[in-house]
């Protein structure tokens, strides 16, 4: 089962301690070791972005910042669990890594299933 | 730390880090079924303790510091092997000392030599193929007992008969607790592989009405296919073996119809393969191939594999690769079923003419003489040939020998049409 994990905090943020850097490298090499990790990123700020709408029969690209937005999406990861509860269990270890080595940080990982091309194929 | 479900947080935390843990304890204990127990305990206690206490930071460390101490316990009480309770003492000494035992790469290390030795062992050619399964499922895995059997349709009693003799087989033959090196490696590595490979393909046998264990499977091998291409990272015919599944597993929902038929590759609707595993494969084969030298069979398939797997369209294939590929697989690993595979490519390529021939030198073949594929290969170049009464003929042989309904009507369906297009007009 393969799962996003959508990490979030508020708009301002500071550039992470050096000491979360190495632990992030060193968490994301022990997932490429245990065979779960698929794919991750760090996305770039806001202030960099485009955000292209529909809304109310309209398109329109809108480039941040955002100053509106309480929380932006920073990064991602996608791996594959057994079942959910292990996906929760290693966001729960990548929380602890923010706790532990950058203190004052704030936000949430964000876990969702990434559904199958088995949850859109026609009924049998 | 706080968590809604403790109990299934407990079984996730289990399934993610137990195989380090018995490694761990095996090298110190130098018995894999004692490993297994001790490993056991500790879970037993994180079940007792940790619903109140909450999941420690570091689960790993806690669980293997907890099997240490019932260890050394148990040595105290046996009063054996006073050296290794020497050993073991200095050891949790150390680790107490290191500031910071959690992410210490040196421990690190240890740990994957320790995995490495442990996937050795449990596919040690002592054991039957079936005890080599199951104990590798077991403590690499992290299935239980109940999973396994489930999985591979025996009953439980079975599994579990199995790996209480799988342990005793090792531990009466004294098998080192090491990886083997020189010449002895490659066998080895081969057993490891074999079995990998053998979980990925009960699981891709799995139809769809079946206990959903069993396509978990394919996952299960990914896995540990993964996993050991992180620990032997050199050895390029492993990173082929990972290469293969992830692309045969690309394949997993394009391979059968609604009603269950199966979906030749050719056939497939291409939007169907997950290309994420498409990509794995390919980079994966990649690392192969840069670590030099011949290609292993695995690696072969694997490249087979991706031929395929480049080609946007059945029509875009590489062919003449394909064909190239397969004739230095049949005399890697000559069999009946690749030469076949060979005679598609080969027809392909080089036009039906080529494929007629390698297929009628399988016209004998007592494994294929059951097989529905060869005559309806055989059929297909008869009829690009313009033969077709004989095509038809090849047909209908082909939709005698098929247990699959929807697929004898097929065969069948294109037996008519040769006789209708035969009809002089």
């Amino acid at each position: 089962m393969r799962f996003m994990m959508l990490v979030k905090h508020a708009e301002k943020c500071d550039t992470p301690p050096k000491e979360f850097m190495d632990a992030m490298a060193r968490i994301a090499e022990e997932a490429v070791k245990a065979g779960t990790m698929v794919v991750s990123g760090g996305l770039a700020p806001t202030g960099k972005s485009t955000r292209v709408r529909l809304s109310r029969g309209q398109v329109a690209a809108i480039d941040g910042p955002f100053s509106e937005a309480k929380e932006v999406v920073g990064g991602f990861a996608i791996l594959e669990f057994k079942s959910k509860e292990e996906a929760i269990e290693g966001a729960l270890q990548f929380m602890e890594l923010h706790r532990k080595f950058w203190p004052g940080w704030e936000g949430e990982t964000e876990v969702r299933q990434v559904l199958g091309p088995e949850a859109f194929a026609p009924e049998a | 730390m706080t968590t809604a479900h403790p109990h299934s947080a407990i079984d996730a935390v289990w399934r993610i880090e137990s195989a380090r843990i018995i490694a761990g304890l095996t090298r110190i204990v130098r018995d894999v079924g004692l490993a297994e127990e001790l490993a056991q305990d500790a879970l037993v206690a994180a079940l007792e303790q940790w619903p109140e206490s909450g999941i420690p930071d570091n689960p790993g460390a806690w669980l293997m510091a907890t099997a240490k101490h019932r260890a050394i316990d148990m040595f105290r009480r046996n009063k054996l092997l006073e050296r290794k309770h020497e050993e073991l003492g200095r050891e949790l000494k150390t680790q107490q000392e290191s500031a910071v035992a959690d992410f210490d790469i040196a421990n690190d290390d240890d740990i994957g030599d320790d995995l490495l030795r442990l996937v050795f062992i449990s596919c040690h050619p002592v054991l039957s193929t079936e005890a080599r399964v199951a104990l590798t499922l077991r403590l690499l895995g992290g299935l239980t007992t109940e999973e396994i059997a489930r999985a591979f349709l025996v009953p439980e009693p079975t599994v579990a008969q199995r790996i209480v003799r799988a342990k005793r087989t090792l531990t009466e033959a004294h098998v080192p607790f090491e990886v083997p090196r020189g010449p002895e490696l490659a066998g080895r590595l081969s057993s490891v592989l074999e079995v990998i490979y053998l979980v990925f393909n009960e699981g891709y046998s799995a139809t769809a009405g079946d206990d959903w264990m069993r396509p978990a499977l394919c996952e299960d091998a990914l896995r540990l296919g993964r996993i050991l291409a992180e620990l032997a990272p050199n050895e390029p015919e492993v990173h082929g073996l990972v290469a293969l599944m992830e692309i045969q597993a690309s394949r997993a929902h394009a391979r059968t119809g609604p009603a269950g038929e199966p979906i030749l590759l050719l056939e497939q609707d291409r939007g169907r393969w997950d290309h994420m595993l498409i990509r794995r494969g390919l980079a994966a084969f990649e690392r192969a191939e840069e670590l030099g030298g011949a290609l292993g069979p695995y690696a072969l398939q694997a490249a087979i594999a991706a031929c395929h797997a480049r080609a946007g369209t059945a029509a875009e294939t590489d062919w003449k690769r394909i064909a190239a590929l397969y004739d230095v697989l049949s005399r890697l690993m000559p069999s009946p079923v690749v030469e076949l595979n060979r005679a598609v490519a080969v027809a392909m390529a080089f036009g039906p003419a080529a494929g007629l021939e390698l297929a009628d030198a399988l016209a004998s073949e007592p494994s294929l003489k059951a097989y529905h594929l060869l005559p309806s290969v055989r059929a297909d170049f008869l009829l690009k040939l313009g033969r077709l009464t004989e095509a038809r003929a090849e047909f209908e042989r082909a939709a005698s020998l098929t247990r699959n309904a929807r697929e004898r009507e097929l065969l069948l369906n294109r037996a008519g049409a040769c006789a209708a297009q035969a009809r002089p007009q």
